[in-house]
């Protein structure tokens, strides 16, 4: 669901490059994270619930009550789906037009994501399967790193311009401290 | 700048991230509460030179609150805990103590 | 003279020659080469004048502590002042002026001042100024402001690129000098994470000029040596151009790199700003050569014995073909052997100690001649130093001798850079024997574990000599690995060390000892600043006894350079003035930045696009490209007015009022917060929340509600669907979405958390847009896919499915008192919808509107809203919206704070509408009322209304509600203009528009 040929905006010049997706299936899931809603979303999807602060299958750990399930189908058909499923009391939205999506690609993408993020990005803190909810710069992003040279964020789509033109700027060539062995 | 580890989501996270909330473990003054007591709940908040109980709001983060033990006098963290408590856990209390053994909770 | 020697100099190439200009003649040094060192090469030993007296001054140090060499560097928009020439890189077209004085640097007419000397002592400003008292503003502070300063303002925007960057580590250290990286390679061997920073572009700091060995090899080979160790290690990073820059609480320590200032036509950030996390900090920052407090001393020519050795050193420049050299202490004999072995003259050292130690042997030994017990009683010279006068330390200054030299190199001990361990709290200790203040170990500052992580190594730690300053890196070093919590690799044997064994210092704070007015007046403290010996006892004779008092008083250490070669002699000066110990009278507080940070560097990419992010709903594009201007709210932009080519904007709005009151206009809404509430509890929870019932509200219908906060004040209002028994869509105002979604999440989690409900701020998944005005429905229906007649869409209800094939969501409200329908869209359609509607609407006429016209509809129809009506101190009953506080509920969030006797009072401001007797002139924007001289309230909300052809306001008035009909006064900038008090709905009172 994350094909650059889809990319509504691209800038490829600088030393990584800066895709934004055109709109991702988003749903998010409010509730108890408990095993029953872990069964129901297996069936569902295929993932239960992830550990906290990952990332796994495509279903993100955002709060002890929060997750975020991308998909590749129509939301409105897994929500009624999860919903059918689903017992306890849950909330359940389809957020897909609410957040813009960016994929980072290159070697340094975790130097770019470090000059916004107070977060430490070093591979052996910050691993493939970490999902870290945070600040670039002034505006709050979700982001993870699913590949060693490949970076992903979201943030609300209000802002998507003004992010894309931050990690355009960040990711200029002779800019990057290098600071990262990955 | 602090470092506070949220304990809902497990972040260790610079301050940035968060937001202060102000004085923990206050009562909330409903209907019926008189005017002092309603006074004491809205606008009277201790200041001591030493141990503050205090709410942080991981804002940039899992979005929950959170209470903190800290000096603010070394900026000591003493542990962080949930904002559901009523009084901080004994293992905070322990760690406290183990720095400040005069120290008390007041009520 | 100064001039380059025929060789010599290891950071310098010679066979890359780089051309600059300085003061507009041009000037060639070699690449390596400081713009100071290229400068004293070129003969050009005066630089500036000072600050006050505009005395001429010379390149006095090597390093950061310059206090005379500031250039202003650059032009346009790379202009920048206050640049020290010591630490600035020469690159090819670098251009460079000196500051300070007018009309030329040789010729200035401020010097004047020097003359005048005597009669400008500190204090000068305090004592001088005061009366008249209008002469300060119209006379004294235009001439002083025109003379005072240093640098100049730019004029230009700044061209370059900042950024930052947020770092992580096990250990930062703070110092790439021989005590910086022997900590580095001992705690990287461990495989713990190290950063090393290090201000200047190479490595090795003193190690480079002095005459050490270590483990067999000579200074530069050790640092060498460790450079290719530390290459090995994956987990050591090492960066040059980046000074650590101050450290803060709990291992927080910024770094301010220099990436380019160097190369500035090199592409990439000009600074970067290093935010660094780390468990431990090593202070591995040397120390800092003092100066010697004789009169002159602030002659061009006049240096640091240390910087001139740099110069000779590491530069192939030599200060001056004939030096003196005075001391009280070693280390400036390695100075004189160095200008010796170069060829160059030390015709005398002068050493204020009745003895003097092994290096002087040495000196002996090479035929240079040493006058131990003596001291300089002045330095002869204008522009520059042509010789000294000797006298006995001990005396008043009877000179003995008179010595014709050009350079005068002073050493009056060091003090070890103590600024990075007292930033976040280290305290210190003061060391008798070598006179200066040093870190007290046990006494660090503390982190978030109480512990201490400062741990300085080397000369910052006061071990002043080598194999004590190699020991203590590496313990520090260990002790680093071992509190982050690795294991040690094995310790590294302790460095054999051969070095001259040096004599113990003497402190000297004035030279000679019973030194006279006439020659402590012309003995210089402070440099940058201009404060003289004189000035500090004068201060301490006025009763400024504290160090931070005085330093305020006679502004040392306040300068650019923030004292770092004044302070301990001005401290001492201080001290013996007021005949106490120096410990006794303490220091000033050292604070961060250790030098000064750029402010591009402080601001990071936060500048032009990326100022400050601007948040635009998905139509945005479409209102821009369609001629919208645009206002602020919150941080979204939304369209004001479409004004089209040539036409005014209060044409515009005429226009859009008028098409949506008599045809249909169309306006972006999609700003409105929109929060989903649901679970079992949702209703009970928005029954607390909102002063009104929620929990009575049918499914399939909408309700107005107003929140407030515990004050019982008005925070924030708009509409309540309930989607079903469980779910509720909350909308909010557009500054709301985020700090309501925020409050409700906040009483769910800290007060009722028993309570079963889960919120989502789903603002920006929708695109909202208003179809308002008689022929809305036409449009709807042109459209075509849901049936929105009055029977199935009645007012203040909403149904949902698929409006021109787009899964929508249709909410009949109404703002503007007019039929209207929100259209809610997934945001990704918002653009296609507006289109359509566009599109179905033209033959009924419709047109965008923006928020003015929305704002004056909502005023005719006496609509209130959140920020201007209302400031934080409004109840609803104060709005006249009593309807919207719930008497059957025991509790909602400000129920108890409305119950305050002040706020049920009668006499409180209430809203009320204003008629202008006028027909034509409005009132102005929050203009007061004024009843016998006193304010009665003001306007919130004031308007032309095309509909009614006629001025309206709303305003808050004492008793307003109790006062229909009367007359008031209005203030309006001097003029007073008259309204009468009238009901604030003035447009269709019945609501008969809206309901049709």
């Amino acid at each position: 669901m994350f094909e650059l040929s889809t990319a509504v905006e691209l800038e490829g010049n600088g030393a990584v490059l800066v895709a934004r997706h055109a709109p991702v299936g988003m749903v998010t899931l409010k509730a108890g994270l408990n095993r029953a809603i872990s069964a129901a979303l297996k069936q569902s999807t295929g993932a239960g619930v992830p550990p906290k602060r990952k990332i796994r299958k495509g279903i993100a750990w955002m709060a002890p009550d929060e997750l975020l399930i991308f998909t590749e189908s129509d939301p409105d058909a897994l929500i009624r789906e999860l919903d059918s499923r689903i017992t306890a009391p849950a909330l359940l939205a389809d957020v897909s037009d609410a957040r813009a999506v960016f994929t980072l690609k290159g070697r340094g993408v975790r130097d770019v994501l470090a000059k916004g993020a107070p977060i430490d990005l070093s591979p052996e803190a910050f691993g493939t399967d970490d999902f870290r909810r945070t600040r670039l710069g002034q505006v709050a992003v979700a982001l993870w790193i699913p590949a060693p040279d490949e970076a992903r964020l979201i943030c609300l789509a209000s802002v998507g311009q003004f992010v894309f033109d931050w990690l355009v700027n960040a990711s200029q060539k002779d800019s990057l401290p290098d600071y990262f062995s990955t | 700048m602090l470092l506070l580890k949220c304990p809902y989501c497990g972040a260790k996270a610079e301050e940035t991230e968060f937001s202060g909330g102000g004085e923990a473990h206050l009562s909330r003054q409903k209907s019926g509460s008189t005017d002092a007591g309603f006074a004491a709940y809205m606008f009277e908040r201790r200041n001591p030179k030493g141990v503050i109980l205090e709410r942080w709001h991981h804002a940039y983060g899992c979005g929950k609150w959170f209470h903190a033990a800290r000096s603010a006098v070394t900026l000591e963290v003493f542990g962080t805990y949930s904002v559901q408590a009523l009084a901080p856990p004994k293992d905070i209390i322990a760690k406290i103590r183990a720095r400040l053994p005069e120290w008390e909770e007041k009520k | 003279m100064s001039f380059r020697l025929p060789d010599g100099g290891c950071l310098i190439d010679r066979s890359q020659p780089v051309a600059f200009t300085f003061n507009g003649k041009r000037v060639q040094g070699f690449r390596g080469d400081t713009l100071a060192s290229a400068l004293m090469a070129a003969d050009r030993r005066m630089v500036g004048r000072s600050f006050k007296y505009h005395r001429p001054r010379g390149i006095m140090a090597s390093g950061v502590e310059e206090p005379n060499a500031l250039m202003n560097m650059g032009e346009g928009g790379r202009f920048e002042p206050n640049q020290r020439a010591t630490t600035t890189e020469l690159f090819d077209g670098l251009i460079a002026r000196s500051q300070n004085h007018w009309p030329s640097l040789g010729f200035d007419i401020g010097a004047l001042n020097n003359k005048l000397a005597r009669f400008l002592p500190a204090g000068f400003y305090y004592k001088t100024f005061m009366r008249p008292q209008w002469a300060w503003k119209h006379v004294f502070e235009p001439i002083i402001r025109r003379s005072a300063g240093l640098g100049q303002v730019p004029t230009k925007p700044d061209t370059d690129r900042y950024e930052y960057f947020y770092a992580y580590t096990d250990i930062l250290i703070a110092g790439g000098g021989v005590a910086g990286l022997e900590a580095a390679l001992e705690a990287g061997r461990s495989g713990a994470k190290v950063l090393l920073l290090e201000q200047s572009p190479y490595f090795g700091g003193r190690f480079m000029v002095d005459d050490v060995e270590v483990d067999g090899r000579n200074g530069p080979a050790h640092i060498t040596y460790l450079l290719d160790e530390i290459a090995k290690l994956p987990t050591v990073t090492l960066r040059s151009r980046t000074q650590g820059a101050g450290v803060f609480d709990h291992g927080y320590a910024l770094g301010f790199e220099r990436l380019n200032d160097h190369a500035p036509t090199a592409s990439g950030p000009r600074h970067r700003l290093w935010r660094i996390r780390a468990k431990r900090i090593i202070t591995a920052t040397g120390a800092l050569e003092r100066t010697l407090n004789f009169a002159g001393n602030d002659k061009p020519g006049v240096m640091l014995a240390g910087a001139v050795r740099d110069y000779v050193r590491l530069y192939g420049v030599a200060p001056g073909a004939r030096t003196v050299v005075v001391t009280n202490s070693d280390d400036a004999y390695r100075t004189a052997l160095t200008l010796h072995a170069a060829g160059l003259e030390v015709p005398l050292i002068v050493d204020s100690r009745p003895q003097a130690g092994a290096l002087a042997d040495a000196a002996r030994q090479a035929g240079i001649r040493i006058e131990t017990g003596h001291a300089i009683a002045r330095v002869n010279g204008y522009k520059h130093v042509t010789s000294v006068e000797i006298c006995l330390q001990s005396g008043a200054g009877n000179a003995v001798e008179t010595v014709a030299c050009d350079c005068v190199a002073m050493s009056g001990g060091f003090s070890p850079v103590v600024h990075l361990w007292s930033h976040c709290g280290g305290k210190l200790l003061w060391d008798e024997a070598n006179a200066m203040f040093s870190p007290d170990i046990s006494r660090p500052p503390t982190n978030q574990h109480g512990e201490g992580f400062v741990l300085p190594a080397g000369a910052a730690l006061g071990a002043l000599e080598t194999e004590a300053c190699l020991a203590s890196a590496l313990a520090a070093g260990r002790q680093a690995v071992d509190e982050v919590g690795q294991s040690r690799a094995g310790d590294t044997a302790p460095r054999q060390v051969r070095a001259q064994p040096e004599a113990p210092m003497s402190p000297v704070w004035a030279m000679p000892a019973n030194a006279p007015y006439r020659l402590r007046s012309k003995t210089w403290l402070d440099f940058q600043n201009d404060v003289k010996l004189t000035d500090i006892q004068l201060a301490a004779r006025e009763g400024y006894e504290s160090v931070e008092h005085a330093k305020r008083y006679t502004t040392i250490g306040m300068a650019t350079d923030q004292g770092k070669l004044s302070n301990i002699n001005g401290l001492a000066v201080l001290a013996a003035a007021l005949d106490a110990d120096i410990p006794a009278v303490g220091t000033t507080t050292f604070r961060p930045p250790y030098t000064p940070v750029s402010l591009g560097a402080i601001a990071g990419e936060a500048a032009g696009k990326l100022f400050k992010p601007t948040r635009k709903t998905a139509i945005d594009g479409w209102h821009e490209s369609h001629g919208a201007i645009f206002e602020p709210v919150a941080d979204w932009r939304r369209p004001y007015a479409y004004p089209a080519k040539g036409e005014s904007v209060q044409a515009a709005i005429t226009r859009e009022i008028v098409a949506t009151r008599s045809a249909v206009g169309l306006f972006d809404a999609s700003t409105l917060g929109k929060i989903m509430v649901t679970g079992p509890d949702a209703a009970r929870f928005l029954d607390l929340l909102y002063t009104n019932m929620m929990s009575t509200l049918k499914p399939g219908k909408c309700r107005y509600g107003l929140m407030c906060n515990e004050n019982g004040f008005l925070m924030d209002d708009g509409v309540v669907a309930r989607l079903s028994e469980d779910t509720f869509l909350c909308h909010t105002t557009t500054g709301g979405s985020d700090r309501i979604h925020a409050h409700m999440e906040e009483w769910l989690q800290t007060e009722w958390w028993d309570m079963q409900v889960f919120t989502a701020n789903l603002t920006e998944q929708y695109a909202q847009i208003v179809v308002a005005g008689p022929r809305a429905r036409k449009v709807l229906e042109a459209l075509g896919g849901m049936d929105v007649s009055p029977g199935e869409l009645p007012f203040m209800g909403f149904v949902e499915g698929k409006l021109g094939g787009i899964k929508a969501r249709i909410f009949r409200i109404s703002f503007s008192g007019e039929l209207s329908f929100e259209v809610a869209v997934p945001a990704s359609r918002g653009l296609l919808l507006w289109n359509l509607l566009l599109q179905a609407g033209a033959s009924h006429g419709i047109r965008p509107y923006g928020t003015e016209a929305l704002h004056v509809m909502r005023a005719e129809k006496g609509f209130v809203v959140v920020g201007d009506e209302s400031d934080g101190t409004v109840t609803p009953h104060d709005l006249n919206m009593s309807w919207a506080v719930s008497k059957k509920k025991d509790d909602f969030i400000g129920k108890r704070g409305m119950q305050r006797s002040f706020l049920t009072g009668q006499n409180r401001k209430q809203l009320v509408g204003l008629r202008t007797l006028s027909d034509t002139e409005k009132l102005p924007e929050s203009a007061h009322a004024v009843e016998n001289g006193k304010a009665i309230g003001h306007v919130t909300s004031t308007y032309f209304s095309p509909t009614l052809g006629h001025p309206i306001a709303m305003a808050l008035i004492n008793g307003g509600q109790g006062r229909l009909g009367d007359v008031l006064d209005f203030s309006a900038g001097g003029a007073i203009r008259k309204a009468r008090i009238v009901d604030p709905v003035f447009y269709d009172k019945e609501g008969a528009r809206q309901d049709v």
